[in-house]
């Protein structure tokens, strides 16, 4: 069910201000692709733009097409409702719903869309996110106490679990470990390894031997001072971005020597 | 993708209502929040309507046969002497009660003490009228004899001293413990966010408490002691009940305060003469009340505007 | 009171090295001083033969003027200064408590007389003198507290999503502006409002409980969707973005997932505003009016509610005063009581509904 995503000339705004600028870009299906750069280039931003989720901020637009399998992600007639159940997202911090149990964050998804659904089929699916997240071991018994109780590592999982649980074809994860500790990030990179299988993945991090360890392709967002717009500097396979890159600029930023 | 015309029907159903729904509810939120706007513009509209015939008519048909302007005019004057009157009072003790609660009540009964001022302002207007007549007027009378005596050639202590205590002087006080709470919990409530740095900064410099208040708390917290009375004035120009149960109104314009002869209040004065009014005497009632509305509406307007300002200086923090 | 020794000011003026040692009271000579003021105060009034309340006064000025006498003669004036400071924010708490203290006291007192069982089964019907109760006006105060909240509710709380969901520029801003404007609307004026709509719609002379609960809305919304707002704010922007990102359309968020977020916080809110409107008596003298017997229904005629009943009960006695001033101070005492379980409602449904949170 993963899917290719072709981004062209995707120009993002924040009310008038352009934020990045004529990004293209071809994401693989079943593959990670890592987005690396300084803070503040619109890594962040574009991942936003590819489920639709940058329009939730007021005044927040794009201009330009991303197209997934042939269809225009920012066409007239597509609800971006089901943009973003076709490409889940994991962000920066774990957010669980904090009324919900871990059960009932794992359906989430199709619960708060009224899907109505059987006991067993419920059960089964719980089971099955929990077990893609890794995370079906430490919380099977314990799966009605509120999922605000877990450790930071484990609940992003849950969030990962809760965002697998409604099929997406594509994985969004926007520094899905900064707020975690060596050992749950060990966890979820393990897991997206196995997750690349299934889905297509994009991960945007800070952290580039993570980028390195996990990524099939990386793109290298920069910006050439504050108030200009981010681009994409360079798009490449992983390991040709990390041993020999085409830019002067990312191989400055990956070798440190950077502002 | 159930991206165009769609060719099946199922995922084009359900994209439909899901549309229709997201449309039916932010627009029932949007038209309550038009609704609130229609019913002020609505409370303008129809008691400028119901008004109307009072100030059209001859003055000698209204109620007093002087007109409508010398008819409201007492009442516009109790209404302000009762208020301030009750601010003067509650203001000084409001900013000290705040004081007591936030930097020298010890900390772990603090917010039980807060909690307690704040009851104040949950007992029913009505029930502090029927304090104010058993309790405070008697306990006040003789006070109206001392002041009689003794302060006279003052024009508020002018006399002779009313013997029910049922006077514009008790009415203030009256007014002055029911308006404490609200001004007090927005003092309390400055006066708690007074940056700490600064609090700590003075008391390292080896300020008393009293001068770390006076040099990092009470600059900090002015403006909101200043809205907060001014919101306490606004409820205190319309409180109604309380002063139609304590006072013993109906004279005309006097800034005596503790005789039996006082003027009545608007709010107070439509209480006492609505039920049995008839005709122009509702219209010039409900003119009266414009009157009210215009007023607290300035009062609150002018509060709101000192707040806002204050939440402007106070941005960075 | 004036024992403020706090530690911190005095671990600075505690003597160490070279530093000269500071003079100051021992830890209670300030309390002492206080007490034999107030001593002073109350033996003064003794002997110029003044009652109890002006004993205390006499006491509390003495007392106030001990202290910063003593303390200035030992300690300095800056320290004086504090201390009277001290016994001056003291003084204005104790001033606050006291008309607390004597109207509960008073109430209690008056009020207990006819807290029996007839109070609240009986009615006014064809009672003249004693006896009868306020059956029919607690029963009419709920029915029109209800109806209000009804009106109320909805509106507030949609209005409150409004502004924080969804508002955005002019009307965003006048709406905001409009209701703090709401907010000052005095009770009175809110009466006169309903009473002039209803007079265009049905003609004069028409009373209704529905034109009392439509009074009260215009006190209650305002406070609805104030108490609404600020709760909704603080739900964290994070769970509306994790549902969107499920694919839950926007409605759907914000009533499956921030509302039961803030379920608790609404639930407090909305009852503080119910607890504000049902002891409001002006709009309802005005529009609702009063009856001897019961009248559940809204939508005919005029209907007793306790307020209202109480008012009438104290200023219009009949022959069997007494009897009237005992149902007036009970009817009293039942609004507060009302008043103040609801209070207690609205902390226990903050206390107990609040979502549990692991961080």
């Amino acid at each position: 069910m993963a899917k290719r995503i072709e981004v062209s000339d995707l120009n993002i705004y924040y009310g008038n201000f352009l934020a990045v600028e004529g990004v293209n870009v071809s994401i693989e299906p079943r593959s990670i692709t890592a987005l690396i750069g300084p803070s503040g280039c619109g890594k962040s931003t574009f991942l936003r733009s590819l489920n639709r989720m940058h329009e939730v901020i007021p005044g927040a637009r794009v201009e330009g097409k991303v197209v997934m399998d042939g269809v225009d992600l920012y066409g007239a007639d597509t609800d971006p409702v089901d943009v973003r159940r076709q490409i889940g997202m994991v962000f920066q911090r774990p957010n669980p719903f904090p009324t919900m149990s871990i059960y009932d964050n794992v359906i989430a998804g199709n619960r708060l869309n009224n899907k109505k659904m059987k006991k067993a089929e419920t059960d089964e699916l719980v089971e099955r996110a929990l077990r893609g997240a890794n995370l079906w071991n430490e919380v099977k018994d314990r799966l009605d106490r509120p999922g605000s109780g877990l450790s930071g590592g484990q609940q992003q999982r849950l969030c990962i679990a809760r965002a697998i649980a409604v099929e997406p074809d594509v994985l969004l994860m926007d520094e899905p470990c900064s707020a975690l500790d060596p050992i749950s990030t060990l966890a979820i990179e393990d897991l997206m390894a196995e997750l690349k299988d299934r889905f297509t993945i994009v991960i945007v991090t800070h952290n580039m031997q993570q980028a390195a360890r996990v990524s099939t392709s990386t793109g290298f967002f920069n910006l050439n001072g504050v108030g200009q717009p981010g681009r994409l500097i360079e798009f490449n396979p992983t390991e040709k971005i990390f041993s020999n890159p085409d830019q002067k600029a990312t191989e400055d930023y990956i070798s440190g020597r950077f502002g | 993708m159930t991206a165009t015309k769609a060719p099946t029907p199922p995922p084009v159903q359900q994209r439909v209502v899901r549309r229709a729904g997201d449309r039916i509810f932010a627009g029932s939120a949007k038209g309550s929040g038009i609704f609130i706007l229609l019913v002020l513009a609505g409370v303008a509209a129809f008691l400028i309507s119901e008004a109307i015939p009072a100030l059209t008519a001859p003055a000698e048909d209204i109620p007093g046969g002087e007109g409508l302007g010398s008819y409201i005019a007492p009442l516009v004057l109790g209404t302000l002497l009762g208020a301030v009157l009750a601010l003067l009072v509650a203001t000084p003790l409001a900013v000290g009660i705040a004081l007591f609660v936030t930097y020298y009540a010890p900390r772990r009964i603090a917010a039980g003490l807060g909690y307690v001022i704040d009851l104040l302002a949950a007992i029913p207007s009505v029930v502090y009228g029927f304090w104010g007549l058993a309790v405070l007027a008697p306990a006040l009378v003789p006070f109206h004899v001392w002041a009689a005596d003794n302060l006279s050639w003052l024009p508020i202590f002018a006399g002779p001293a009313s013997t029910s205590g049922r006077t514009m002087l008790t009415v203030g006080l009256v007014l002055a413990v029911m308006i404490l709470p609200i001004i007090s919990a927005i003092a309390r409530e400055v006066f708690g966010q007074a940056p700490a740095l600064h609090r700590e900064a003075a008391l390292a410099l080896g300020a008393t408490r009293w001068e770390m208040i006076k040099m990092a708390v009470l600059p900090y917290g002015k403006s909101g002691v200043i809205a907060g009375a001014m919101l306490g004035l606004g409820r205190a120009l319309g409180e109604t009940m309380a002063v139609a149960i304590v006072l013993s109104g109906g004279a005309g314009a006097t800034l005596n305060l503790i005789s039996s002869s006082n003027p009545s209040t608007i709010a107070s004065n439509i209480a006492l003469r609505f039920p049995e009014a008839t005709g122009l005497g509702i219209n010039t009632l409900v003119a009266s009340g414009l009157v009210l509305f215009v007023i607290t509406l300035a009062v609150n307007m002018l509060a709101r505007w000192i707040v806002n300002r204050r939440a402007d200086f106070s941005g960075a923090n | 009171m004036s024992t403020s020794t706090q530690s911190p000011v005095r671990v600075a003026e505690e003597p160490s090295g070279p530093i000269r040692p500071q003079r100051k009271l021992p830890r209670y000579a300030g309390l002492g001083l206080y007490v034999a003021g107030l001593a002073a105060g109350a033996l003064l009034a003794a002997l110029t033969g003044s009652g109890i309340a002006l004993a205390v006064v006499y006491g509390v000025v003495l007392g106030t003027l001990a202290v910063y006498v003593g303390s200035r003669a030992v300690e300095g004036t800056r320290k004086a200064t504090d201390r009277l400071v001290t016994a001056l924010v003291t003084t204005a708490f104790g001033i606050a408590m006291i008309p607390l203290v004597s109207l509960v006291y008073t109430v209690l007192d008056k009020g207990l007389a006819r807290f029996d069982a007839q109070f609240f089964s009986n009615s006014m019907f064809r009672v003249v003198g004693e006896g009868g109760g306020a059956y029919h006006a607690i029963l009419g105060t709920v029915i029109i507290t209800a109806v209000t909240a009804v009106i109320s509710v909805p509106i507030g709380l949609l209005t409150a999503i409004y502004l924080v969901e969804y508002g955005t520029g002019r009307l965003k801003k006048a709406i905001t502006f409009f209701v703090d404007v709401m907010t000052g609307i005095p009770s009175i004026v809110a009466g006169l409002f309903a009473f002039a709509l209803f007079t265009l719609l049905f003609g004069n002379d028409v009373r209704l409980g529905l034109m009392g609960a439509a009074a009260l809305s215009v006190l209650m919304i305002p406070v609805v969707v104030r108490s609404c707002e600020e709760v909704l704010k603080l739900v964290p922007n994070e769970l509306r973005e994790a549902s969107y990102a499920l694919g839950v359309p926007k409605w759907r968020t914000i009533v499956k997932v921030v509302l039961p977020t803030a379920v608790a916080g609404l639930g407090t809110g909305i009852t503080l505003a119910v607890a504000r409107v049902i002891g409001e008596t002006a709009p309802l003298l005005i529009t609702v009016g009063l009856i001897t017997g019961t009248n559940l229904n809204p939508f005919d005629g005029r209907m007793a509610t306790l307020p209202v009943f109480a008012y009438y009960q104290l200023t219009q006695p009949g022959t069997d005063t007494q009897a009237f001033l005992d149902r007036a101070w009970t009817a009293a005492l039942v609004l507060i009581i009302l008043v103040m379980v609801l209070n207690v409602v609205a902390r226990l449904i903050s206390r107990f509904f609040a979502p549990k949170t692991g961080r």
